[in-house]
């Protein structure tokens, strides 16, 4: 069942009626005829974790907001950048007032006075389409003042982004999103705290996939929500699977199938039946790479789970691969990615990308020596935990893992 | 024409202006909007953009210069940006970059001769399940290999031998 990818299921849920038809904004009434607090709890209860990346706990996120603060916001992180991802796109594409439901929800659940939906610049058809949206909700007395006759007032805007996957990173976001370059900030304060969000009042920054699952808890219980997953990973989360598949997409299934099921069942298995599966980064570019073993293919994949087999599940954008790519090959590619997007504020993270990439260019030509490899691992090695951001960790993960599992694909390229 | 005062973008840059707490915040929607109208964003969009946020023209300069999709130079017609990202290159999207600049006969950035092409890559556009693409002038095309792109290279070139075909 779907409860994220409804599009799929309900034609024309994109249009108001359609969606309403279909219980939607059944949760916004429920939520607004509770007390903000409760809202929280019941989020809290459902066990939903973040579904950017990190998986923090959403309902606890939101019981950091200061009540009594007369200024809050909301910010939709719809960045959808990290490589191997297109989820928010099809949430939003296919189920666009399930998105601002649940933002609404949130907005109610902290009081605050408006929500900015943070999209990537490439998705400016997208956004048009969530101005529609929104218009539309403006007439049915759904957004604006007086919210539903509840007394509660909130605004929704679009905001595009301009081709910077950094931006993608919260406090970078609300930099960009206040107009100045997109660099994330120094924390303490946090994005919840007084100083640290957006326009420096206390700001809840969550997932396009995390709020999309709103409604459905509110509409239907925490109970319901936990009863889908494990017992750390509950509810449903979307697959990005592309690669070396027959059917890269899109797919929803509760947290804690496994790997297998995905990778065989949904996706159809290797893309060429006479070239099996080699390995898989779980979590796009930023997550480590594992081999796709057996044991691997048998994990469930749950925040738990993955930990035990030293990966993340992360944004799952499964980026899987045969057995005739060159690993040295990916970390290269990984590695100009991380490059070209360092923001270039700490020092360790801008030269670290590039001393990477210059030496992993250098052994894929043919010219590097033994001690090159062993030479970028160090250089991933002092990056990871030096960073003022994440992407530093991210640049160095993939190397170092790839490396550790795939000895074999560098020492090729540097034998005497 | 200028963006200042030109009827065409008055009221959507009331908006942007209207939906912020500060002015500054509408730097980045009034590029795109400066862009929109020179093809670029140009010394006179840099300068109008300051002038009506009562910015400092090198801060919105630097603003402009740390995103990829603000042009600081001129490009061709069509700005062809090809994904060749690990899993867009995983299905063939190097070779099909290579291919693409061979059949237009340009280098990595470069317009073509006859001006309505540049070509140049980017890194991943959340359409890795459609491999390889590319956007053309911010627009997604999907699915692609060479018979299908030969025949959209064909039907940008008659759209541009069309007569009232500017940008706007
Ligand atoms: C470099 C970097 C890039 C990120 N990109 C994204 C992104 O594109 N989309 C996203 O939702 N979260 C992204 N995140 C995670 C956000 O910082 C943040 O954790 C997330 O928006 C919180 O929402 P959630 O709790 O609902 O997951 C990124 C983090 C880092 C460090
Ligand atoms: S780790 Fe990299 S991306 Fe993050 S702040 Fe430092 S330089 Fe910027
Ligand atoms: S890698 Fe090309 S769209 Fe994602």
């Amino acid at each position: 069942m779907h409860i994220l990818l409804r599009g799929r299921d309900i034609k024309n849920i994109k249009q108001f009626d359609v969606y309403e038809k279909h219980g939607g904004f059944a949760g916004m009434k429920k939520a607004l005829a509770m007390e903000p607090a409760e809202v929280i709890d019941v989020v809290k209860a459902s066990g939903l974790r973040g579904r950017g990346g990190a998986g923090f706990p959403t309902g606890v996120k939101w019981s950091f907001i200061p009540q009594q603060e007369p200024v809050k916001f909301v910010t939709v992180n719809a960045d959808e950048s990290e490589t191997g991802t297109f989820k928010d796109r099809e949430i939003m594409e296919e189920n666009p007032y399930q998105l601002i439901e649940g933002s609404l929800i949130c907005a109610y659940a902290i009081q605050a006075k408006a929500v900015y939906i943070y999209l990537r610049g490439e998705f400016w058809d997208i956004g048009d389409q969530l101005d529609e949206c929104i218009e539309a909700l403006r007439e049915k007395g759904y957004v604006g003042k007086n919210i539903m006759g509840a007394g509660y007032d909130c605004e929704v805007y679009t905001h595009l982004g301009a081709g910077a996957y950094i931006c993608g990173e919260e406090s970078a976001l609300l930099n960009s999103l206040e107009g100045y370059l997109g660099q994330p900030r120094v924390r303490p304060p946090f994005p919840a705290q007084k100083g640290g969000g957006l326009y420096k009042e206390a700001t809840v920054v969550n997932n396009v996939e995390t709020l999309a699952n709103v409604p459905f808890i509110l509409s239907e219980g925490a109970d319901a929500f936990k009863a889908i997953g494990t017992e750390q990973s509950t509810g449903n989360k979307i697959y990005c699977v592309s690669g070396h598949v027959k059917r890269p997409g899109n797919y929803e299934l509760p947290m804690g199938a496994t790997f297998r099921q995905l990778l065989y069942e949904q996706a159809g298995g290797p893309l060429h039946d006479d070239r099996p599966f080699k390995a898989m980064l779980p979590s796009g570019g930023s997550g480590p790479m594992v081999p796709l073993t057996d044991e691997v293919l048998d994990t469930p994949m749950s925040y738990e789970d993955c930990a035990n087999i030293g990966t993340i599940i992360g944004s799952a954008s499964i980026i899987v691969m045969d057995e005739t790519v060159d690993m040295t090959w990916v970390a290269s590619k990984v590695t100009k990615f991380f490059k070209h997007e360092s923001c270039g504020k700490c020092t360790p993270c801008r030269e670290g990308t590039y001393w990477l990439d210059k030496v992993i260019d250098r052994i894929l030509d043919g010219r590097g020596t033994p001690d090159d490899v062993k030479r970028i691992a160090d250089v991933a090695e002092n990056m990871a935990g030096t960073t003022l951001c994440a992407l530093g960790d991210f640049a160095a993960n993939p190397i170092i893992h790839t490396i550790r599992h795939f000895p074999d694909d560098f020492a090729q390229h540097v034998q005497a | 024409m200028a963006i200042m005062g030109n009827p065409k973008y008055e009221a959507r840059i009331n908006q942007h202006l209207a939906k912020y707490e500060t002015k500054r915040s509408a730097v980045m929607p009034l590029l795109f909007i400066a862009q929109e109208e020179y093809g670029w964003v140009n010394p006179d969009g840099i300068n109008e953009v300051a002038q009506i946020l009562n910015l400092d023209p090198t801060q919105v300069k630097s603003i402009a210069g740390f995103y990829t999709m603000y042009s600081e130079k001129p490009k061709g017609k069509y700005w062809l940006q090809v994904c060749t990202d690990l899993p867009c290159a995983l299905k063939g999207a190097d070779e099909f970059h290579a291919w693409l600049k061979e059949e237009l006969g340009v280098q990595e950035g470069g317009t073509s001769g006859d001006g309505l092409f540049t070509v140049d890559h980017v890194m991943c556009l959340a359409a890795c399940d459609k491999a390889p693409m590319m956007q053309c002038n911010f627009r997604y095309v999907e699915n692609l290999d060479q018979d299908k792109t030969r025949e959209l290279l064909a039907m940008w070139r008659a759209e541009a031998a069309q007569p009232d075909n500017g940008r706007g």
